[in-house]
């Protein structure tokens, strides 16, 4: 079972490793956006210094990690939604259902793949990029890098939760625009990707960091800036991104299960 | 006439149109509180104040919207290419850049513009007492968001001529128009001056917005940019179509069917 999702996943990396010009084309979009971005936050931190508890160093890195970790945790699509609705919109999803193999894991499997290329495809690339041009705060050596990856991945598996959970409503929508955009919007914002969670004010800031969109960017990046430490609060952090993720996964779960049950598939 | 009938198809599941409209409304909105929250722990950026920040965002905000709204389906022409199906777009007696922009047409795009369209209106009021108004002014207004739009519009056809021999590099005009959108709404004294000068001299976007703003607000152009250039975005615009027109002209002429 393990080596059939192991295969899976294998696919998903080479399906997207595939597309070199789309890596390209999207590696060149982050570090514009990247750069876009970095100005800004130097003359909002030139104004506000050590906004949020960052220094400028510490906002160019969230800047950078915000643009490589962008299609790796889902911040703006989880790169597969659009295909599964497109699936239950059909009535291929019939098939799906038919093969020996869970349907969220295979799809779970297959993101994971996704994620491992673009990782090294648009996430190293802008990091790379960024901390070239502007020197910003790197991670506390080997030790620091390897707590940063674990929260990575933990935020990817996090941003597959959400976005299987958005691609189920289409069982009952058919058409899943409406939602995908609505928690492209809400993603897009709680996620930190626009402005770090940190900054927002008061209890709307209390509430974002609350909220699973914090685990895909704001909990990586604030490990990656070692603002957990490195025993307890680090521990902390996975903490949080695990709850959510054990949560979302089940949520998806039962919607799927409620679907395959009651739904009855767009024949053709 | 296809832009209407994308428009009866959307209409089809209602529920999710009103869905998309909002959404579309609001994420552009969500977009504008990241600068009210900015807002809420500095009182300017770049020496600039929120209204003229407002009126820099309403500005641009307007013009995207308007080309995305009109323009922004070309991005699907990648695919289109990809699997042969501009063919039948080929065959058709009507010229193919209508019916790829008219491809997919969404009306939910609108709620960009109706979006942009508020904050222009709020800056304005905010800004009413402090801008010297002269009619020259007042005509600058309306006429920046119409060159600019021409201006995103160009950009958006030059990007979906690179998708003649690119299919897979759509993303990079994004760069340009999302990008270029993110990055007007921030006064240009925020940047670094060799970023300025490429959006002045490279991809002309400084005159959507930044130029005519700086005119309207009584501050001196960029360092290096003659003060006429406030004038300058319906020729720039006019410039912009003539590239736009031929290289679309150039990557339908090297168009090769995939065949199936």
């Amino acid at each position: 079972m393990l080596r059939l999702y192991a295969t899976v996943a294998a696919g998903g990396f080479r399906r997207y490793a595939t597309y070199r010009v789309a890596t390209l084309a999207g590696l060149f979009t982050n570090t514009v956006f990247g750069f876009v971005y970095s100005y800004t936050y130097i003359a909002l931190w030139a104004e506000r210094p050590r906004l949020g508890g960052y220094s400028t160093d510490d906002a160019l890195a969230y800047v950078w990690i915000g643009q490589a970790l962008l299609t790796v945790c889902g911040l703006m699509g989880g790169g597969f939604e659009d295909e599964l609705i497109e699936r239950i919109r059909t009535g291929d999803i019939a098939v799906d259902l038919y093969r020996p193999a869970d349907l969220q894991g295979w799809w779970c499997a297959a993101n994971a793949g996704r994620c491992a290329y673009q990782l090294l495809g648009r996430g190293a690339g802008p990091l790379l990029i960024g901390s070239l041009a502007f020197g910003f705060t790197l991670p506390d050596g080997p030790a620091g890098w390897a707590a940063f990856l674990l929260a990575v991945a933990l935020g990817s598996l996090v941003g597959f939760a959400l976005w299987y959970l958005v691609a189920m409503s289409a069982f009952w929508l058919l058409d899943g625009q409406g939602v995908v955009q609505a928690a492209w919007l809400t993603g897009l914002f709680f996620s930190g990707m626009l402005l770090p969670l940190n900054v927002f004010p008061g209890t709307l800031g209390e509430v974002a960091r609350a909220l699973p969109w914090a685990a895909l960017l704001q909990v990586p990046a604030d490990v990656y800036l070692g603002r957990y430490g490195t025993g307890w609060g680090l521990l902390r952090a996975y903490g949080f991104q695990a709850a959510w993720l054990v949560l979302l996964l089940a949520a998806g779960r039962a919607a799927q299960h409620a679907a395959t049950r009651k739904v009855v598939v767009q024949g053709g | 006439m296809v832009a209407g009938m994308w428009i009866r198809s959307t209409m089809a599941y209602r529920a999710s149109f009103v869905l998309t409209l909002v959404t579309s409304f609001c994420v552009t909105f969500f977009d504008f509180v990241v600068i009210l929250l900015m807002f809420g722990q500095v009182r300017g950026l770049g020496g600039f104040a929120f209204a003229e920040i407002a009126l820099l965002y309403g500005l641009t905000g307007t013009a995207f919207g308007i080309a995305d709204l009109t323009m922004g389906s070309l991005q699907r022409m990648g695919r289109r290419i990809r699997d042969g199906s501009l063919d039948g777009f080929l065959l058709r007696p009507a010229p193919l850049i209508a019916q790829v922009a008219a491809d997919k047409f969404a009306l939910r795009r609108l709620g960009r513009v109706l979006q942009g369209l508020m904050v222009l209106v709020w800056s304005l009021v905010l800004l009413r007492g402090e801008v010297a108004w002269t009619p020259l002014k007042v005509l600058m207004v309306p006429g920046a968001v119409l060159c600019g739009a021409v201006i995103f519009s160009a950009v958006m056809v030059l990007g979906a001529s690179a998708l003649f021999w690119l299919q897979d590099a759509a993303e990079v005009t994004n760069a340009f128009t999302y990008g270029g959108n993110t990055l007007l709404q921030y006064p240009p004294t925020v940047f670094a001056q060799d970023l300025v000068r490429g959006v002045v001299y490279v991809i002309p976007l400084a005159f959507v917005n930044w130029l005519p703003a700086l005119y309207l607000l009584d501050r001196p152009a960029p360092p290096g940019v003659p003060a006429w250039a406030a004038f300058a975005p319906p020729l720039v615009a006019l410039a912009c179509c003539g590239i736009a027109a031929l290289a679309w002209r150039a990557g339908v002429r090297s168009y090769r069917s995939t065949g199936s």
